[in-house]
């Protein structure tokens, strides 16, 4: 198998507070190969987009990366120093974030932002790039983008703006997206045309895609892989189809009886009791251990690894092989 | 953008009549002019005969529709005092009033954008804390005494600075300008200095939490995402996103830095309308109060309108409502 865009090994993110120390993120790894894309699901919380933004080097103090590593296209990018991030950022990880309409500055063309952003990355005259925004413009399905490149982000709607940040994020040829919940502050009949548009940048350019959300009928259109969080780990990783059905974790198949269905539906959506824990109260064991149906006593001490279960990975010692009598 | 610049110019004429009229009504409250005037010993029919000369015999509104009608031509009538048209007065000290207050104005908007900036940026540097505690005094301590204190300082103990007057200036045309000489410029430091601090302090401080703002936006979160410099994110970006408050400061400012120039230039003897006005109020020479009084509300006025048309400059969206309104 060739090297993954992105491999993230054993990441662990921490915050500081007045209260002590809380880690965002405890132990997360997984990779996403050339072409792929990866959904990461979860409750809020959970730490989807915290890892979405240490990987692009984004995590504001008092959050730091305390330990693992993080590499793109094999190169080591969690401990560059920041002129040298700064590079990457934009150049070979391009990000989209949850609102486009804040997310561009409102007082620059649109067209002078994309055209800022490329001569930043790429060495090209100005009409050069401007040309190139033109183009990207019209790639990102912009209606007359000779016209539009000159106007401000206020004369356009919420779905032209995502696709404004879409051909931001993309302007430089990436090797990365990182898509942090690009739908979620849109309207639904928009949502279908930003998700279709992302899945089809990042197959034409054989861009990687990490898409974080925690919408699970975009990740089942959208992700080859599907990563499911729970209070700062990854409880479960595998191929969509077989995560979505035939989920291993207790919590991933929480999670897939909450999706309503169309078929014949007369009972009521499944609902995981309780709610996740804060980051100062974890539980001792297994994170989710005091909501889950299935615990048992090593449930309650022993912090269960990700281990491979054919195709998935799965964190829960329901599917360890070690007899569960043996190890209580 | 025609229509919108041209109904704020009528309201700009509707605030000047209505300063006309409080302007025109100090003649009727301060007593009698011709007492002003003439000594103890002038007879009945001489006071009569200056009275009518003057115009004072008319209608109220009568004698406001010429004083109005005057003002709009910038005539004001003749000084008690001086027996000197008050045109001719102020227009002779205004290039130093508008001098020090201009200087004033970009002393304090240079040095306090760049403190902003700084102290926004770099939060815990010994730099910020010291600017931060230079703004509390230029907010705390009054104009005069500042004033005073670098007299004492510059002027009676170094001997560095001159303590009063313009120095040396230079004619051109009816303009007066101390800028091109020596004496002229060491002059003006002290009282630009004391007169910008204030409006120093209170743009620092505005520039501070603007930029601290902005810099939590999600668009400089996503410029920074897209890799620009930090130099671009934070002179490009967001910079120019607090510029929008700290104009409308800066312009309001303007107008009250002219106001404020009346104890600077008592200060520093410094030869401004301030000190024309200072001294009028002293000899109860109303004309020059009310002819002063409408100079500084048609700065104002103007001031306000430039404003208004510079926003739509640096903020698109204003531009679009502006048109739209229509």
């Amino acid at each position: 198998m060739t090297e993954p865009v992105l491999s993230v090994r054993n990441l662990k993110v921490e915050f500081a507070s007045r209260r002590g120390t809380l880690r965002a993120i405890d132990g997360v790894s997984f990779d996403i190969a050339k072409g792929e894309v990866l959904g990461v699901v979860g409750e809020s919380g959970a730490g989807k987009s915290v890892t979405g933004l240490s990987v692009i080097g984004l995590i504001d103090p008092p959050g730091r990366i305390a330990g693992g590593e993080i590499r793109l296209a094999g190169l080591r990018i969690d401990d560059l120093p920041p002129e040298e991030m700064r590079r990457v950022r934009g150049k070979r990880i391009g990000m989209i974030f949850q609102d486009p309409l804040t997310s561009l500055n409102p007082l620059y063309k649109v067209g002078d932002q994309i055209v800022e952003t490329i001569r930043t990355h790429l060495n090209l005259s100005e009409q050069a790039a401007r040309r190139r925004a033109i183009d990207l413009l019209a790639e990102v399905g912009i209606p007359a983008p000779e016209k539009r490149i000159d106007g401000y982000p206020h004369e356009f709607s919420g779905g032209m703006r995502q696709r404004v940040v879409i051909a931001l994020a993309i302007c430089a040829e990436p090797e990365l997206i990182i898509a942090d919940e690009p739908t979620t502050a849109l309207d639904v009949s928009v949502q279908a045309q930003i998700i279709s548009l992302i899945k089809r940048l990042g197959r034409d350019h054989g861009t990687a895609v990490m898409l974080v959300t925690h919408d699970m009928g975009v990740i089942a259109e959208t992700s080859d892989r599907v990563a499911v969080m729970y209070a700062g780990r990854v409880a479960e990783i595998g191929p969509v189809q077989d995560v979505v059905k035939n989920p291993l974790h207790p919590y991933a198949k929480g999670l897939m009886g909450a999706i309503p269905t169309l078929a014949g539906d007369d009972k009521r959506l499944v609902q995981i009791p309780g709610s996740m824990p804060r980051l100062s109260a974890i539980p001792r064991g297994c994170s989710f251990n005091p909501r889950c149906a299935f615990a048992f006593d090593r449930c309650r001490v022993d912090r269960p690894e990700p281990l491979p279960h054919g195709a998935q990975s799965v964190a829960c010692h329901l599917y360890d092989t070690v007899p569960a009598e043996t190890a209580a | 953008m025609l229509a919108f610049t041209l109904r704020r110019a009528i309201q700009a004429i509707g605030v000047m009549i209505a300063v006309g009229i409080i302007a025109f009504s100090m003649f009727r409250f301060a007593g009698d002019p011709v007492n002003q005037m003439v000594g103890m010993d002038t007879s009945g029919a001489e006071r009569a005969a200056i009275r009518k000369s003057l115009g004072l015999d008319d209608p109220v509104i009568v004698q406001f529709g010429r004083y109005i009608g005057n003002a709009a031509q910038f005539k004001f009538g003749v000084s008690y005092q001086f027996r000197l048209p008050v045109t001719n007065l102020l227009m002779e000290r205004m290039p130093a009033t508008l001098e020090l207050a201009i200087v004033a104005t970009i002393f304090a908007m240079l040095s306090g954008i760049l403190m902003g900036v700084y102290s926004a940026l770099r939060r815990d540097s010994w730099l910020t804390h010291i600017f931060q505690a230079v703004s509390l005094i230029g907010i705390s301590l009054p104009t005069f005494l500042i004033g005073v204190l670098m007299i004492y300082l510059f002027s009676v103990t170094l001997g560095w600075l001159p303590s009063f007057g313009r120095g040396d200036v230079v004619h051109i045309g009816w303009w007066t300008t101390g800028l091109l000489t020596l004496s002229g410029l060491k002059a003006l430091i002290m009282p630009a200095i004391t007169l910008g601090l204030f409006q120093m302090t209170l743009i620092m401080r505005l520039v501070r939490a603007e930029m601290l703002e902005v810099m939590r936006t999600d668009y400089i979160r996503f410029a920074r995402a897209r890799g620009l410099t930090t130099r671009a994110i934070h002179f490009g970006h967001a910079l120019r996103n607090t510029m929008v408050p700290v104009i409308t400061v800066a312009g309001l400012q303007f107008g009250s830095v002219i106001a404020f120039a009346i104890i600077t230039e008592t200060v520093f003897q410094w030869p401004g309308m301030g000190l024309l006005f200072v001294q009028a109020v002293q000899n109860v020479d109303i004309p020059i109060m009310a002819a002063y009084l409408m100079m500084v509300s048609l700065i104002f006025v103007t001031i306000n309108l430039v404003v208004d048309i510079l926003y739509t400059i640096v903020d698109p969206r204003l531009r679009s409502t502006v048109s739209r309104a229509h």
